[in-house]
């Protein structure tokens, strides 16, 4: 098994495009090393791709966020001026493990992990953040929704990585929140998750939003029609009943031991409407 | 294909090492460096028996490769003691009786450090938090908690 840890993208996916087996990017390693150990994955070459400066950074540009893809949970957490703008977004990244697993894993690794049940993708879906990749053809930018296709798999090319997130610049009035469903307080796999963003028009009512759920299909879910269902509203009872029964429709999800179909479609309307009402009160304090 | 040459700093030491690219930090710390205070329980970043700090950062050493550690700074449990002399948690853990196998502590000891360097005041609910990622099968984490809170206390006066 090799070894690489480059100091550009282009080493880096030279490297990736060059493999002839199987080739893994190796950020935090929280899952990587994991599934390694459990003998999932036997790569021929692992890219350690933190010593790339942009992967480890976190800037404000162009009015908004740009996350490095291999920063960590702990450090978007000391970030205040970040945690301030996108609330959500770094609520959801430290809800991922432990303190220990903090220190390592990452929100290019949460996505690129695949995972339906990622408790950070929902948050930056609903930011409405988009993935910066880098390729052998060069760059392009992916809206964060449109990276995984389902479970493992990624709509990432041979040869290409994510570099970096970019998160909007946040408008006056407006709040994010992340929430998911386990059946303890810590330390498990989300049940059903839900991220809402919202701006506040100038009479107050809800403009913009995105909602977004986890662990209710195959791969993290942008929910328009919940979005529609709350907008021009100040989330009154009927805008609250619109925005869980829009969220319960979008659900398609497995049985399994975490959650049968019938609970994971309850709590992602339950879940949905109390994201939006922490959003909705961030908002308003913002 | 060749070993990995890593030069790195464990416990103020400068250490070299050679190892595989599959080796975790924590294998090449209990077989390459003989320092086996950091355990290892379940190989997948869930007991946290094996947590170190690295660039002072509370970290699973089974969830690093070793080869990743070149020039970075490591922490482990063998460091805390001041000679003969216990680190207050240490002390403390003796006193409330915060542990009975002890297959657990090097790593609660660890990471109850990291965060008393980080916030010499935490709460009770910091401290179960903080420590979540820390399993112990024996004591049902009570004195672990109370060990921590009351050396977070002396530490302070």
């Amino acid at each position: 098994m090799r070894y690489e840890a480059p100091e550009s993208f282009e080493t880096a996916v030279a490297l990736l495009a060059g493999a002839k087996g199987d080739a893994r990017v190796l950020a935090g390693g929280t899952d990587l090393l994991v599934q390694m150990r459990a003998d999932i994955l036997d790569p021929e070459l692992i890219v350690d791709i933190k010593k790339i400066p942009e992967t480890r950074a976190v800037t404000e540009e162009r009015g908004g966020w740009r996350i490095g893809a291999a920063v960590t949970g702990a450090e978007l957490k000391e970030s205040a001026r970040l945690k301030k703008a996108w609330p959500g977004v770094v609520e959801a990244a430290n809800l991922i493990g432990s303190t220990q697993v903090q220190g390592r894993a990452t929100l290019g690794g949460n996505l690129c992990n695949g995972s339906p049940a990622a408790d950070s993708v929902p948050a930056l879906i609903a930011a409405g953040a988009v993935a910066s990749v880098v390729g052998p053809k060069g760059r392009r930018e992916i809206p964060v929704e449109d990276v995984m296709l389902g479970p493992r798999k990624l709509s990432l090319q041979k040869g290409e990585l994510i570099a970096s997130f970019f998160l909007p610049p946040r408008p006056k009035g407006s709040g994010d929140a992340y929430l998911r469903f386990i059946p303890r307080t810590e330390m498990d796999i989300a049940v059903v998750g839900a991220g809402v963003s919202l701006t506040l028009d100038g009479a107050g009512k809800i403009g913009a939003a995105r909602v977004s759920l986890g662990a209710v299909a195959e791969k993290v879910l942008l929910v328009p029609a919940a979005a529609q269902a709350m907008a021009g509203s100040t989330l009154d009872q009927p805008a609250q009943e619109r925005l869980e029964a829009a969220a319960r429709a979008a659900c398609r999800p497995i049985d399994d031991k975490r959650g049968t179909v019938e609970f994971r479609t309850q709590v992602a309307g339950v879940l949905a409407r109390r994201a939006a009402l922490i959003a909705l009160e961030r908002a308003r304090a913002n | 294909m060749a070993k990995h040459h890593v030069t790195a700093t464990v416990n103020g030491d400068e250490v070299e090492f050679l190892c595989e690219t599959e080796e975790t930090l924590l294998d090449v710390l209990r077989d390459g460096l003989n320092l086996t205070g950091s355990k290892e329980g379940c190989s997948s970043g869930d007991c946290g028996a094996c947590s170190v700090t690295l660039d002072g950062r509370l970290v699973c050493s089974c969830l690093v490769l070793g080869c990743e550690v070149g020039g970075r700074r490591i922490e482990t449990i063998e460091g805390m003691a001041r000679g003969e002399r216990l680190h207050p948690l240490q002390q403390k853990f003796l006193e409330h009786a915060a542990l009975q196998c002890g297959i657990c502590t090097p790593g609660f000891l660890v990471a109850a450090k990291a965060l008393l360097e980080r916030d010499p005041d935490p709460d009770e609910t910091e401290v179960r938090y903080w420590l979540a990622g820390n399993l112990c099968r024996c004591t049902g984490y009570d004195k672990i908690i109370k060990a921590v809170m009351a050396t977070a206390a002396e530490m302070r006066s």
